[in-house]
């Protein structure tokens, strides 16, 4: 019955062939524009790590006080280096790291060769297995390397191409910033996006993975200084890299492990303790008002999904919608002008649940025309999105197996939804009449 | 005309469903349309903002140091480099900056009319860079003098200086001191000592794009200094007039020459302001793009929509034409009577949509930190599409006063 039902399907929709064109390219249309912009706003609305992004929190000391707080009442978004060190120097979380950006040059051992600039950051022991971060080449460092301030470093995967030619270069000497570094570990292709560990410092996106890391301590004693964003609520007292880190301003980026509920509660009771120990010591001349995110809540709280990307997503639904209205309504003047059609079927014994298998049939082709069409034009969307989204965020939009089914998912449904009032109506034609009116 | 209204409200009542989805459909394009011309208005907005530098013929090096220096070493280098860079043939002038306007990234400071204010009066964008600034970026002066040689000092890296003189955007200084009265006054920007303010500048836009900045627009001050950071420095250069692309060329050759320990990033080391430019608006131009396009789809599928539905209609209802036409209805009377059911139809659509639209507006506002929508956007939207649905239903509507009044005596 069914193969009946598509055939009459076909045969009216080439009936028609303007009318069958402009909903197909109506479905196409609506539904291309929303999967292109779903599969942007897929990429940046992501969990970076989702099998522990419910253990990774951000933690956020107020040390500015009630005039420098955020409009929510929140504190500064990173911490100064008196509270990031004093954290540290705790160890209350299972494993922690305070960590700043860095862009220091890179002299290759090859005298032919210019300088080249690379980012990355200053961190501790502890960021590699707490980030699970994979390593082509060795491993991070050790807990013994922080506190003597070794000079070891960790790089990526481009570094070790430029450097090394991608050999195993872990025990060989790099050049950072005129001191000779012994690589210890080669990440294995490691940019996770957003890039949760430092958003502030990246706005979430980075096109360009870290490059180098070097342990916290050792880049404080060399000088390393910060490459990110700095806040500060008042003028630091002394200049230079040093002065930064007498002053109270925000610079560094600070992450910790919690496995469960009463490891986080008894992580929110180490920080107030800490705060009301301050308040004690004077420096800070107000009550505890810490805040500790996860990484999902994190990454909402600083807004890491543009609001462009979320403002595109709900205008192109816009357009499916209007395009489905527009369905609706052609579907209706196709159907009902059928209605003598409907009237003999129904007089020669056909049940309402033939009509509306018929019609909703004929619905689902041009939903997966529309599909076809759409999976084309998603295609194309994807492929050009960089044109109109900027780099970072464009470059994360993929065309995947899961995005061209849901493409054709969507058409087929929407279109079928769209085709059930149309349906409904023509299953009321009543028999009588239509055959009267012949 | 007026006399059909009554008689197409009537019919209209027998295509309930069909009228109602048109009328859906014009409303919901026009709550989207209306808003997106309006953000593709603001973004375009944006992308014409002046810069106050002379766009044609600057552009800048993002310099780097491969090696630690002290400050000494930097400021000698510098020195060394603007020399270098001022004798180039292709070279009108060059300066060393802390920032650049568009550069997307940059410093600010608040700024208070008093030492002890508590609550900023506004923000500035600070820029420090020597006496060549001003010629290199092309800017204004138009009231006070550029800075002295003398006053020009070695600022190390992160170093919290506050020099004595300023020169201020025109934007700044108004909104500081209104009435025009700003020369020779001074303010504290984050400083314990005043500032005063020795010249001010036509405009200079700051280094920020972000929707933070927004507020700020155009305040910008300038303070006398030779930005010698160890991070590196920006080296802002104007050609001369039609030599932009040699001395693009000709300055890294000439700064490697007198130094080959410094990184000018290949990617974006070297920048003409064609390309800031681009990349500062990159998204703004994109937003505006996608909105475009989106807003042509939608008012295309609506018209095709239109024209459908109306044609369906016309093939329903030639016998009730033949018989009008019959009757003594001319053809022009058909005519109308399509164009008025059509117009009907919209003016319905267009009340519900404008309600939408500044509905839509108003939640974006609140969530998107948008701006409030101006009703001239609606206004627009509304003209529009009452145009398009005219338009769209023309041609059935002509095919329908074709019907020969012969119609009505057929398929009885």
């Amino acid at each position: 019955m069914f193969a009946y039902y598509l055939e009459l399907a076909l045969r009216s929709l080439k009936r028609s062939p303007g009318l069958t064109a402009l909903m197909v390219l109506a479905i196409g249309f609506g539904v291309a524009a929303s999967m292109t912009s779903w599969s942007v706003f897929r990429a940046v609305s992501g969990d970076p790590i989702p099998w522990k992004s419910a253990q990774l929190f951000v933690p956020q000391i107020d040390m500015w006080g009630p005039n420098g707080r955020n409009a929510d009442g929140s504190p500064p978004n990173a911490m100064d280096y008196t509270d990031a060190v004093a954290l540290m120097r705790d160890h209350r979380a299972k494993l922690q790291s305070a960590m700043y950006q860095i862009s220091p040059s890179v002299v290759p051992a090859d005298a032919g060769k210019h300088p080249l600039n690379v980012s990355g950051h200053a961190v501790y022991g502890e960021f590699f297995p707490m980030l699970d971060v994979p390593f082509e080449f060795g491993s991070g460092w050790s807990t013994s390397d922080d506190t003597n301030r070794a000079q070891v470093a960790v790089i990526g995967s481009k570094l070790n191409q430029k450097l090394f030619g991608g050999a195993n270069s872990v025990g060989r000497s790099v050049n950072i910033e005129g001191r000779d570094y012994r690589v210890v570990g080669v990440l294995d292709h490691w940019n996770p996006q957003p890039r949760f560990y430092d958003v502030v410092n990246s706005g979430g996106f980075a096109t360009d993975a870290d490059d180098v890391f070097l342990p916290f301590q050792t880049a404080i004693q060399a000088n390393i200084s910060n490459d990110g964003n700095t806040n500060c609520n008042a003028v630091p007292k002394e200049s230079g890299f040093v002065g930064l880190q007498h002053s109270a301003c925000a610079w560094i980026a600070f992450m910790a492990e919690l496995d469960d509920a009463a490891a986080v509660q008894a992580y929110r009771n180490y920080l107030d303790g800490y705060a009301r120990d301050q308040q004690q010591a004077g420096r800070f001349a107000w009550a505890p008002n810490n805040r500790l995110l996860d990484v999902p809540a994190w990454l909402n709280n600083q807004h890491v999904v543009p609001s462009d990307t979320k403002v595109s997503l709900l205008v192109a639904l816009g357009l499916l919608l209007v395009c489905l209205v527009n369905t609706v309504g052609l579907l209706l003047a196709k159907f009902l002008r059928r209605s003598s059609e409907i009237g003999v079927r129904r007089a020669l014994g056909a049940p309402r649940a033939a009509i509306y298998t018929q019609f909703l049939t004929e619905a689902g082709i041009v939903g997966a025309a529309g599909g076809v069409l759409g999976l084309v034009l998603t295609g194309a969307g994807v492929a050009s999105v960089g044109w109109v989204l900027p780099k970072d965020i464009a470059a994360l939009a993929r065309l995947d197996v899961s995005l061209l089914a849901l493409t054709l998912l969507v058409a087929v449904v929407a279109t079928m939804l769209a085709g059930l009032y149309p349906t409904y109506r023509a299953s009321r034609v009543q028999p009588a009449w239509q055959l009267k009116s012949n | 005309m007026s006399l059909q209204i009554k008689p197409i409200l009537v019919a209209l009542r027998r295509h309930k469903a069909g009228t109602l989805l048109i009328a859906l459909q014009i409303a919901l394009t026009l709550a989207i349309v209306c808003n997106a011309l309006f953000i593709i208005h603001q973004r375009l907005a944006n992308l014409s903002q002046r810069s106050g530098v002379d766009e044609a013929d600057v552009f800048v090096i993002t310099n780097q140091w491969a090696v630690d220096k002290s400050t000494q070493q930097i400021d000698a280098q510098v020195q060394a480099d603007m020399a270098a860079l001022r004798q180039l043939p292709s070279v009108r002038d060059a300066a060393p900056a802390s920032g650049y306007p568009l550069a997307g990234v940059g410093s600010d400071n608040f700024v208070t009319l008093t030492p002890d204010q508590v609550k900023p009066t506004t923000d500035s964008a600070v820029y420090v860079g020597d006496e060549h600034l001003l010629d290199t970026l092309g800017l204004r002066l138009i009231a006070g003098r550029n800075f002295r040689s003398d006053e020009v000092l070695m600022t190390s890296t992160q170093q919290a200086v506050f020099p004595p003189v300023v020169i201020v955007s025109k934007t700044l200084a108004d909104r500081l001191f209104p009435g025009g009265s700003a020369l020779g006054k001074s303010f504290y920007a984050m400083s314990a000592t005043p500032t005063t303010i020795i010249g001010i500048v036509d405009s200079l836009h700051r280094q920020g794009t972000s929707q933070w900045n927004k507020p700020y627009a155009g305040q910008s001050l300038i303070w006398p200094g030779r930005p010698d950071d160890s991070r590196g420095i920006y080296y802002i250069v104007r050609a001369r007039p039609g030599q932009l692309a040699s001395a693009m060329r000709a300055a890294p050759k000439a700064l490697f020459a007198q130094d080959r320990m410094r990184i000018i990033d290949p990617k974006d080391g070297l920048l003409d302001y064609a390309q800031i430019r681009h990349r500062a608006y990159d998204s703004d131009r994109g937003m505006a793009i996608l909105m475009g396009i989106i807003s042509a789809v939608l008012l295309a599928i609506t018209a095709a929509g239109i024209v459908g539905l109306t044609s369906f209609w016309v093939g329903q209802r030639r016998k009730q034409i033949g018989v009008r036409r019959a009757l003594g209805a001319t053809r022009n009377n058909i005519l109308h009577y399509f164009l008025t059911e059509n117009l009907l139809i919209g003016l319905a659509g267009v009340i519900v949509g404008a309600v939408l639209a500044i509905g839509i507006n108003l939640w974006m506002v609140t969530r998107f930190e948008m701006d409030r929508m101006s009703l001239l956007y609606v206004g627009v939207g509304i003209l529009a599409l009452l145009l398009l649905g005219q338009g769209a239903v023309f041609a059935p509507a002509l095919r329908a006063s074709r019907v020969s009044p012969v119609e009505a005596t057929r398929s009885v």
